[in-house]
């Protein structure tokens, strides 16, 4: 492929990409609003459209008209500029995930992955904590106590479950022998699913990952009974759209980052679908099917947690993340140095 | 002039304006927020010279580390609700003197010595290569930097608490 | 302008050392002083990966680096404790004002 082709289809990726992951988030928080009601027993948004459907398109345009307020006490640069960074790391990270085996398309093999980079797990990482950045600026620079507390609060918590989190990535990293996102998948073929082989790391992973991406019980940066709305609580308009957006861009990527280190990415699961010999286009598309899937059945488990499991209270947050998920990760990866010792794998 | 070349000034360019910024700014946030991109702007050139490894490193620890708790440290030490947190200065003349002299005398030497200038081509492995150094040749050192690491924590922690 | 070479890389962390010097004679605030500090240590860094690139050392230049970058981690974890504690003796980071040994 010459240089030129490898630009048009990145960037061809990319606007998918966005597109899909777009109108994915909006339907997230639509669908957040069905599965809730659902759950408390009630209607939930059925107005719009049929059953309700275009509800996203109505937030969207509601904040979109919503007049932009900035508070006299704050920091009107670093305010305007810490939605931008929530939203630009939000899907960036997106870039790494692969949906696919590559697609044989008018002679051409396109791997289904914005960016096949070789670190593509540290990639995510680095950008997860680029992230605390949005959420400890919006916070200090909104000028208002609530905001600062829920900034600081939100660095902490998401600073402690990093390290919990690197710790179970550390685990799959000894069995792909990979950082490639790609070649993690193809390590666990189609049933040899990492969360079985380390039940601990894969549930350290989930944890953490709800910690990182501010999802109940750990939503204690935008508490609403302490802190009113934590740190978007001085934001309005398409900035607080863009906190909004981004958290449930977070939680579609932890979502898919799950799938693909630990459920066996976008492979069928018990069912190796290469070995039937059907036609390209028909296997991936079955398998982008299969990924997604994995992502709603998983998505659907956040939002039942949600309803779920009460809020932590800090301390508890705090030693919950350095007392029992680093010493279970630590301890999973140790439980996966020795399988690999035991059984040569 | 190649893209790469262009790719390198501009990382370049980031690099040291924003590192300028970080050392004239008043406002201490405003400093750390540059610093912030100072470090993106080195993360770019450890990997424009091939060290994809180390620049993600770099993005993990000084981004998500170093910097949130310098940031921290900034919070916790000024009144955190007063937006605009000022940092005095003092002898700005003679600094930007010495420093001045300093930094051509380093040009001079720079400019003047033959460095062994190879190019050596992009190894692709890198992750790998490193690991297989970190595990080898240079395990001892390794494993003390892990002892450093925790005598670091526990103390940090019991400096801090006291 | 040129094609970059070695001397690019070392005239940028020949600037970021010098700036990162001056950050620290010219800055008040302790925490200053600390940016300051991490800048040199990313000029010395960009130095070992450049050397190791043109040099053809192989990967230790990288590796060491790395390792600067992990005693950063470090130092920067203990000095922020140390400012914490100045903080509540002395009610202010300012280095200048900083002039007592004891309580």
């Amino acid at each position: 492929m010459s240089v030129l082709e490898i630009i048009v289809f990145t960037v061809v990726k990319i606007v998918l990409i966005l597109t899909v992951m777009l109108l994915m988030v909006s339907y997230l928080v639509y669908f957040e609003r069905r599965v809730s009601a659902w759950v408390q027993n009630r209607l939930g948004p059925n107005r719009v459209g049929w059953e309700g459907v275009l509800q996203p398109f109505a937030d969207v345009f509601k904040l979109l008209l919503k007049e932009d307020i900035v508070p006299v006490k704050a920091n009107q640069f670093i305010h305007t500029l810490a939605p931008v960074i929530a939203l630009f790391v939000a899907f960036a990270t997106y870039a790494v995930i692969p949906i696919a085996s590559p697609l044989k398309i008018f002679g051409y093999e396109i791997p289904l992955v914005v960016a096949d980079v070789n670190i593509g797990v540290l990639y995510v990482l680095a950008l997860t904590s680029v992230g605390v950045y949005a959420i400890t600026l919006a916070g200090w620079s909104s000028g208002s106590k609530y905001s600062l507390f829920g900034g600081i609060r939100s660095s902490a918590q998401m600073i402690s479950y990093e390290i919990s989190m690197g710790f179970s990535v550390a685990g799959v990293l000894l069995f792909a022998e990979s950082l490639r996102p790609i070649a993690i998948v193809q390590s666990q073929g189609s049933w040899m699913w990492n969360a079985w082989i380390q039940p601990i790391g894969f549930i350290t992973f989930v944890v953490s990952a709800f910690a990182e991406t501010n999802r109940l019980p750990f939503d204690l940066p935008e508490a609403e009974p302490e802190l009113v709305g934590g740190y978007h609580t001085e934001y309005s308009s398409m900035k607080f759209a863009a906190f909004f957006l981004a958290e449930y861009a977070n939680m579609i990527i932890a979502a898919g980052m799950i799938v693909t280190l630990y459920l066996g990415g976008y492979n069928l699961p018990f069912f190796n679908i290469e070995s039937l010999g059907l036609a390209n286009w028909l296997t991936v598309i079955i398998q982008i099917g299969s990924f997604f899937i994995k992502m709603g059945v998983l998505l659907f488990f956040f939002l039942w947690i949600r309803w779920s499991l009460p809020r932590f209270r800090y301390d508890q947050l705090m030693s919950i993340g350095w007392k029992v998920m680093f010493p279970l990760s630590l301890i999973n990866l140790i439980w996966v140095a020795v399988l690999i010792m035991v059984f040569n794998l | 002039m190649t893209l790469y070349d262009i790719i390198f000034y501009l990382f370049a360019l980031v690099t040291i304006s924003s590192a300028y910024l970080v050392v004239t700014v008043r406002n201490i946030v405003y400093s750390a927020f540059s610093l912030l991109f100072t470090l993106f702007g080195i993360a770019g050139l450890y990997a424009l010279l091939g060290a994809d490894f180390v620049a993600i490193v770099q993005l993990i620890v000084y981004v998500g580390g170093i910097l949130i708790l310098m940031i921290f440290g900034v919070m916790l030490t000024n009144k955190i609700t007063n937006v605009q947190i000022k940092t005095g200065v003092f002898q700005i003349l003679p600094a930007t003197i010495g420093v001045g002299i300093f930094g051509g005398f380093l040009l001079a030497v720079l400019l003047n010595t033959n460095w062994l200038n190879l190019n050596v081509k992009d190894s692709p492995a890198t992750t790998f290569q490193l690991g297989q150094l970190l595990m080898n040749e240079w395990v001892l050192p390794f494993e003390l930097l892990g002892i450093v690491l925790l005598i670091a924590l526990l103390g940090a922690a019991s400096i801090a608490r006291k | 302008m040129v094609t970059v070479s070695l001397y690019h890389y070392l005239f940028v962390s020949t600037i970021l050392f010098s700036l990162g010097i001056f950050g620290i004679v010219t800055r008040k605030n302790a925490v200053m002083v600390l940016m300051g500090i991490e800048l040199i240590l990313n000029a010395a860094n960009i130095n070992f990966v450049a050397f190791a690139r043109y040099g053809n050392f192989g990967f230790q230049g990288q590796l060491m680096a790395l390792f600067v970058i992990v005693l950063a981690a470090a130092e920067a974890a203990i000095a922020l404790a140390i400012v914490l504690n100045i903080y509540k003796v002395f009610s202010s980071v300012n280095v200048d004002e900083i002039d007592r040994l004891k309580e």
